[in-house]
């Protein structure tokens, strides 16, 4: 009987992974944000005024995707349809001056690290550390080893210990109480490693920055080798920024 | 009005401020009646401090006790004859400095101010003797979640007691909540527990309605439902998938994850989000469903039911699965009820308390929503509790759609906010009620955020259940209880 309904799970399961992660456009997803060229037709500011991260910048309009929060009241608040937000996930960056969105273009690609894909390319263990995260990040996290995202197919899994891990995921805006601990996990880190920050509050410390429990002292010591924006960002801007950076040739 | 969320606001000036005897005394008396502690919370004002004790009957009828003291004076602890006091007795001794006499563990909830970064000079419970040995577990844990340190003291492979050490989560939101205009917090509220981004923005919505004066269109109130669903049922289904991971059932995780997959994508076709941000904004702004976007979500309800059946069916006569479950992490009625536990918890230990029922307006009125009760406590209430909750919601989203195919209401207008009022919402989040509680100066300004994440007073819930089973039961309880750790670290 057992086996039987073991079946029939099975068959409803059906197939579920998404064959090209880099061509996938989820649906309704609010994503990368565009800001077109054509000039203001007011000098309203609202969009700055309202942007609770201070992510937008003025003459020209920028955005910094490290900050962004993807709450639209810019979009919305615009009388001239200046900036829309696109369903495209894929905002990854090496460089962090590369998340400062210009007046009509996109983001630059990534480009591979040559020295880490040749160590990592094949294979790479994460391990993940939330200072200050919400949980919302951290599930996304989750989610991009499950049955849709799989990146279990690349090799990417993530590990229970520091020890066991090429790179290091921070979400949250790394919070003082978690300053020791994240000290210990890198410090048990075995080289050669990287650092990963995941998440407008991980990239800028966004809507916590300069908050009463926040530290990030430690970013000043390790900088990270890849910033995935997002509130939380989807599992997709995760999977390609990682892809995009280390295994650029493979399907 | 603000629809279905139970929101009360009182004028200042018509609440009395009692004399610190007679305030205690009330407070005791009123537990002792049956009424249990919504919230309790405090504020310095000046040298002194001023306490706030918000407490229910069980048709959720409020009642609000005052008092005003010196904080290095005080007043004499309540918690050990009332145990659910215990967390609020210890915030307010950590936020403020509050002497509270004869208090027996003033333990620091979560390490603010200038405690951070102490954490690890702690000392924990420690029991002598040959039997005994102590694990230590976080504040990094194997898996991708949030920090939180636990101390076991075993005897053998018995876990006779365990000490959970939170705060390394803690960022500082509810003095962050006190910057700028307090009509536009939408997008930190969100990240208080962001896997409870509706339920926190939709408490945080009617209290400043109920403060603006605003009158929020019935299809603002049904859109707002739809997504508190919506995100109960990822939850639970985010849960199981988690729980059978731990039982290393591997076909509920995989399974149960896929089908999280179709809520969230539900939820992100309404709101642009997988987690419900911005989709409850104060007087309803961005509202919108569309007759295409209604029969796409009532398809993929559709979906969730059919599959979600032959899982459950799978989850349920899976002998390893119930047998590993059954029996375990018991927490008896009474302990609940004690330790003042709330949402699905105290329901899977037989307690009946949802603040959807209580409603007296909105769509829980009008379509209520089934709400599920098991007696047993133990870890296999706890997954079970939530397969049925996912089924209520279900049933209850698939008439409500039917009802609203279409919801395009107006944005509410919102007015400045009223001086010296102090409103309480009560939003039945996935986990529980989330509680928030904002107070206005004497220039309609925001002078004291309280939030509450239902995750403060259940931690020790999770504690008591775990006494006198294996250590390697914890797992399993921990994901029963399914608490969030930054919900209580704030």
């Amino acid at each position: 009987m057992t086996l039987f309904k073991a079946i029939r799970t099975r068959i409803s399961q059906g197939t579920q992974y998404i064959p090209d992660l880099r061509q996938a456009r989820p649906k309704g997803f609010r994503g990368l944000p565009l800001i077109d060229a054509t000039p203001c037709e007011t000098e309203c500011h609202s969009c700055a005024d309202l942007c609770p991260t201070q992510a937008i910048g003025l003459n020209p309009v920028s955005i910094d995707l490290g900050r962004c929060v993807f709450c639209k009241e810019c979009e919305e608040s615009c009388p001239s349809g200046k900036i829309r937000f696109t369903s495209d996930p894929r905002m990854g960056a090496a460089n962090r001056s590369d998340l400062v969105l210009k007046e009509g273009f996109g983001l630059p690609a990534i480009r591979p690290s040559e020295t880490l894909s040749k160590i990592f390319g094949r294979s790479l263990k994460m391990r993940q550390v939330s200072a200050g995260g919400c949980n919302a990040c951290e599930l996304e996290l989750n989610a991009s080893a499950n049955v849709n995202f799989d990146l279990q197919r690349y090799g990417i899994e993530w590990v229970a210990s520091p020890r066991h891990a090429d790179a290091l995921v921070l979400t949250g805006p790394l919070t003082r109480n978690m300053r020791e601990a994240i000290r210990i996990a890198w410090d048990s880190m075995p080289e050669p490693r990287f650092l990963v920050a995941v998440g407008a509050c991980a990239i800028s410390g966004g809507l916590y920055e300069a908050a009463a429990g926040v530290d990030r002292d430690f970013l000043k010591s390790v900088g990270p080798s890849i910033y995935v924006p997002g509130c939380p960002p989807h599992p997709l801007t995760f999977a390609n920024a990682i892809l995009d950076f280390l295994m650029p040739g493979r399907k | 009005m603000s629809g279905s969320v139970l929101v009360h606001a009182t004028d200042l000036g018509s609440l009395a401020t009692l004399d610190a005897r007679a305030w205690r005394e009330e407070i005791a008396n009123r537990l002792q009646d049956g009424m249990r502690a919504i919230t309790f919370f405090g504020r310095t004002s000046g040298p002194t401090a001023i306490l706030t004790c918000v407490l229910a009957d069980s048709q959720y009828r409020l009642l609000i006790l005052r008092t005003e003291i010196d904080p290095r004076q005080g007043y004499h602890e309540l918690t050990t004859e009332f145990p659910s006091l215990q967390a609020f007795e210890r915030e307010m001794h950590e936020q403020l400095g509050l002497h509270i006499a004869g208090h027996p563990w003033l333990k620091p909830i979560r390490y603010e101010g200038g405690a951070q970064g102490s954490m690890s000079a702690y000392p924990f419970y420690k029991i002598d003797g040959k039997e005994v040995h102590e694990v230590a577990v976080g504040p990094i844990h194997a898996g991708v979640i949030e920090p939180g340190s636990f101390r076991f003291m075993c005897e053998g492979e018995k876990v006779h007691h365990l000490e959970i050490q939170l705060g390394y989560q803690h960022r500082g939101v509810e003095k962050k909540l006190l910057q700028g205009d307090a009509r536009r917090l939408g997008p930190l509220i969100e990240t208080i527990a962001g896997d409870s981004s509706v339920a926190h923005a939709w408490a945080y919505c009617a209290s400043i309605e109920a403060l603006a004066g605003a009158d929020l269109e019935a299809g603002a109130d049904v859109f707002r439902a739809i997504a508190l669903e919506l995100e109960r049922v990822a939850m639970h289904l985010s849960g199981m998938a988690g729980l059978s991971t731990d039982l290393g059932f591997l076909q509920g995780a995989s399974t149960y994850g896929r089908l999280r997959t179709i809520a969230i994508n539900s939820m992100m076709q309404l709101c642009g989000s997988r987690f419900g941000r911005s989709a409850v904004r104060p007087g309803g702004a961005g509202t919108r469903m569309s007759l295409a976007m209604t029969t796409e979500l009532s398809g993929n309800v559709g979906l969730l039911q059919r599959d979600l059946a032959i899982i459950n069916d799978r989850f349920a006569s899976s002998m390893t699965v119930q047998h590993r479950l059954r029996g375990i992490g018991i927490l008896s009625r009474n302990d609940a009820v004690q330790l003042g536990l709330v949402g699905m918890v105290a329901r899977a230990s037989g307690v009946r308390m949802d603040a959807r029922q209580m409603t007296h307006q909105g769509i829980y009125k009008y379509v209520p929503p089934g709400s599920p009760i098991l007696e047993e406590g133990d870890c296999r209430a706890r997954a079970h509790i939530r397969i049925e909750e996912m089924k209520a919601s279900l049933t209850w989203l698939k008439e409500v759609l039917a009802r609203h195919p279409e919801l395009l209401p107006k944005q509410a207008s919102l007015g400045a906010l009223p001086p010296n009022r102090l409103t309480v919402s009560i939003v039945e989040g996935w986990r529980g009620e989330v509680v928030h509680c904002l107070e206005t100066g004497n220039a309609g300004e925001l002078i004291h955020y309280k939030i509450q994440d239902p995750s403060l007073r259940n931690w020790f819930g999770l504690a008591i259940a775990v006494r006198g089973n294996e250590i390697s039961d914890f797992p399993i309880c921990n994901k029963s209880f399914d608490l969030s750790y930054c919900g209580n670290d704030l």
